[in-house]
């Protein structure tokens, strides 16, 4: 079972070659198998199994079924799944099990998809290495001494060794994109606008969006193609009609203008990821596309700007978090001490720094100073995508600086964790789409990803220059030890 | 004589200087009352470090002119969404309480307010 494309195992289960209940126990086994080392599930629903026998029971009777009837998936524990926990990680929602449901669970759910259970996430979706989770710290499938990125790294590391089919993750500023990068693995942060957030515990409003995360593109096309909807209840989503990405998948790319940002192949970044990303890009040029080097001169500026506006936002967003109507409430004598204890005790300490920082950029005194300026900064940032995408289709680069760094490694200092971000925030910044896929291995044999990036709702033609390099690497998707 | 007052002017200056930049442990409690959190004196002194550092990369943003340039709050061009003013189904008194640590006949159940 492990392997097939979501399109082939719903013929499968179409043809009876194998049941719902199989495909679900195949995974809950894998998941009670190795997840004790990986780490990455927060919650399992053991009623899955149940669920999927009564989508077998229906399909027996001859029930019309939706496509992907009785095929298993997780979420990253900041999605609503409606009656399931949702933590995002942290001490203060534990406990909070939503009365509502989201959309893009909703959504997968008329799909036919079954919720396997809540996936393992830095704490808010607030870090690089998924070491900021209260409880659950993912480890690399590749090598479990070291981090699967953050901060969907519960959703990339279980995709990675196969504990679900495919994941949803979220992305702000590369939340998607790097942990993917470290695990082998394929995520796409959709344009601004593209999936509703209704149902996306929200970090930073104006960057968050969600995303699919699998082990090949035309997985990752099939579950956009489902997500992907305008969605009254969030009112940022954008009415751009539904598509289907798949359609987009032909391999061929010839006469495609490729960009090569030479400032995003800086000092930082490792000489065997260069090298690797490097092959790609021979790889394109064989396949008939026309590489262009540009230039994008305010991206050493992204990471400054996106940690004044993400953090103001998140300060004002976690400002629900009070111990009154849901989550974690710490006894107290009064109204006030209870607020600053149950605060002070539910947040770790990566979240506290970005509430301090975002409500010091936003206080009296120091508001034009930093936000204001990061806004306009933001021009700028954005700028340089428009005047790039006059001159090419879409983007390439690396993803992450290095392959996946070992846990603990960069905890103590939480700028060069911030640091290790620095090839994905400007996308989010800018609004467009961005896709990374494995690429090579590195000198330590870990995974290296590739990035795409694209304009605003061009999610498609990155789809399809993703499928012809897939075509043609030929990669392995999963450490052989887990197959 | 003259001298020393000048040199003391001086340090003084740089002083305020290197504080008008940075925060102090003072202005790290102030935000933290601002944000309803605690700190001990450890955590407190950690979060200073912490901010400074943060802010001093941060201030790289003033290499840059921005005079001419209007701020972006929003990536994508968004309009503000209306509806027709029409009660629609929203959670339930039951759902809406489900979750709350603490609560009575139907409502959310907090500490005293007053003294």
């Amino acid at each position: 079972m492990l392997g097939k494309t979501l399109k082939e195992l719903s013929e499968a289960l179409n043809k009876k070659e194998f049941s719902s209940a199989e495909l679900t126990q195949f995974y809950l086994d894998r998941i009670r198998k190795y997840d004790d080392d990986i780490c990455a599930f927060n919650y399992i629903n053991e009623n899955v199994i149940n669920q999927a026998k009564a989508v077998d029971e229906k399909r027996a009777k001859g029930d019309t079924l939706p496509v992907y009837a009785g095929i298993p998936m997780a979420l990253k524990d900041l999605i609503i799944q409606k009656d399931m926990p949702a933590t995002c990680s942290s001490k203060i929602l534990e406990g909070f099990v939503p009365p509502f449901q989201g959309t893009a669970a909703q959504l997968l759910e008329d799909a036919g998809f079954l919720c396997l259970g809540k996936l393992s996430m830095d704490e808010f979706a607030m870090g690089s290495s998924n070491e900021t989770a209260y409880r659950k710290k993912t480890r690399n499938p590749w090598d479990t001494s070291r981090v699967p990125g953050g901060s969907s790294g519960g959703s990339a590391a279980s995709v990675a060794a196969g504990l679900t089919t495919f994941a949803l993750g979220s992305d702000t500023g590369g939340s998607i994109r790097q942990p993917a990068s470290l695990c082998g693995i394929t995520g796409l942060k959709p344009t601004y606008g593209r999936v509703s957030r209704f149902g996306l515990i929200a970090f930073a409003s104006s960057l968050d969006q969600i995303g699919p995360m699998t082990s090949n593109i035309s997985d990752n096309a099939a579950i956009l193609s489902v997500i992907g909807k305008y969605d009254k209840k969030d009112s940022t989503s954008l009415n751009v009609a539904q598509e289907d990405y798949t359609k987009y998948l032909t391999g061929d790319v010839k006469g495609m203008k490729i960009g090569v940002p030479k400032e995003y192949f800086a000092e930082g970044i490792a000489s065997d990821v260069r090298e690797c990303v490097n092959n790609a890009i021979k790889a394109y040029e064989g396949m008939g596309c026309e590489i262009v080097e540009i230039s994008m001169p305010h991206t050493e500026y992204a990471v400054a700007t996106y940690y004044i506006i993400a953090t103001a936002e998140a300060s004002s967003n976690l400002g629900r978090y009070d111990g009154i109507r849901f989550g974690f409430r710490a006894e107290a004598d009064n109204l006030k001490e209870m607020f600053y204890e149950s605060r002070s005790q539910g947040f770790g300490d990566e979240v506290k720094r970005r509430i301090m920082l975002g409500t010091y950029v936003l206080s009296a005194g120091y508001y034009d100073a930093y936000y204001i300026k990061a806004q306009k900064v933001r021009t700028l940032i954005k700028q340089d995508f428009v005047n790039a995408f006059e001159k090419v289709d879409a983007i390439i680069c690396p993803t992450s600086p290095t392959t996946a760094f070992k846990a603990g490694e960069k905890m103590s200092d939480p700028l060069q964790m911030y640091l290790s971000d620095i090839n994905t925030i400007s996308l989010n910044l800018y609004g467009g789409c961005g896709l990374s896929m494995p690429c090579g291995f590195g000198a330590d044999g870990m995974p290296v990803g590739v990035q795409l990036l694209g304009k605003y709702f061009d999610e498609g033609r990155l789809y399809n220059l993703a499928y012809a390099f897939e075509q043609q690497a030929k990669l392995p998707v999963m450490p052989e030890k887990l197959k | 004589m003259r001298k020393k007052v000048i040199i003391s002017f001086l340090i003084k200056t740089i002083e305020v200087c290197k504080v008008s930049q940075t925060v102090s442990k003072k202005d790290v409690l102030h935000i933290a009352t601002l944000a309803r959190l605690k700190f001990d004196d450890e955590q407190a002194e950690r979060f200073t470090n912490d901010l400074n550092n943060i802010l001093g990369y941060i201030d790289k943003l003033n290499e840059l002119n921005t005079d001419n340039i209007e701020p972006t709050s929003h990536a994508l061009d968004i309009y503000t969404v209306t509806r027709p003013d029409k009660a629609e189904a929203s959670l339930s008194n039951e759902d809406a309480i489900r979750n709350a640590p603490q609560s009575e006949n139907g409502m959310f159940r907090v500490p005293k307010v007053i003294e």
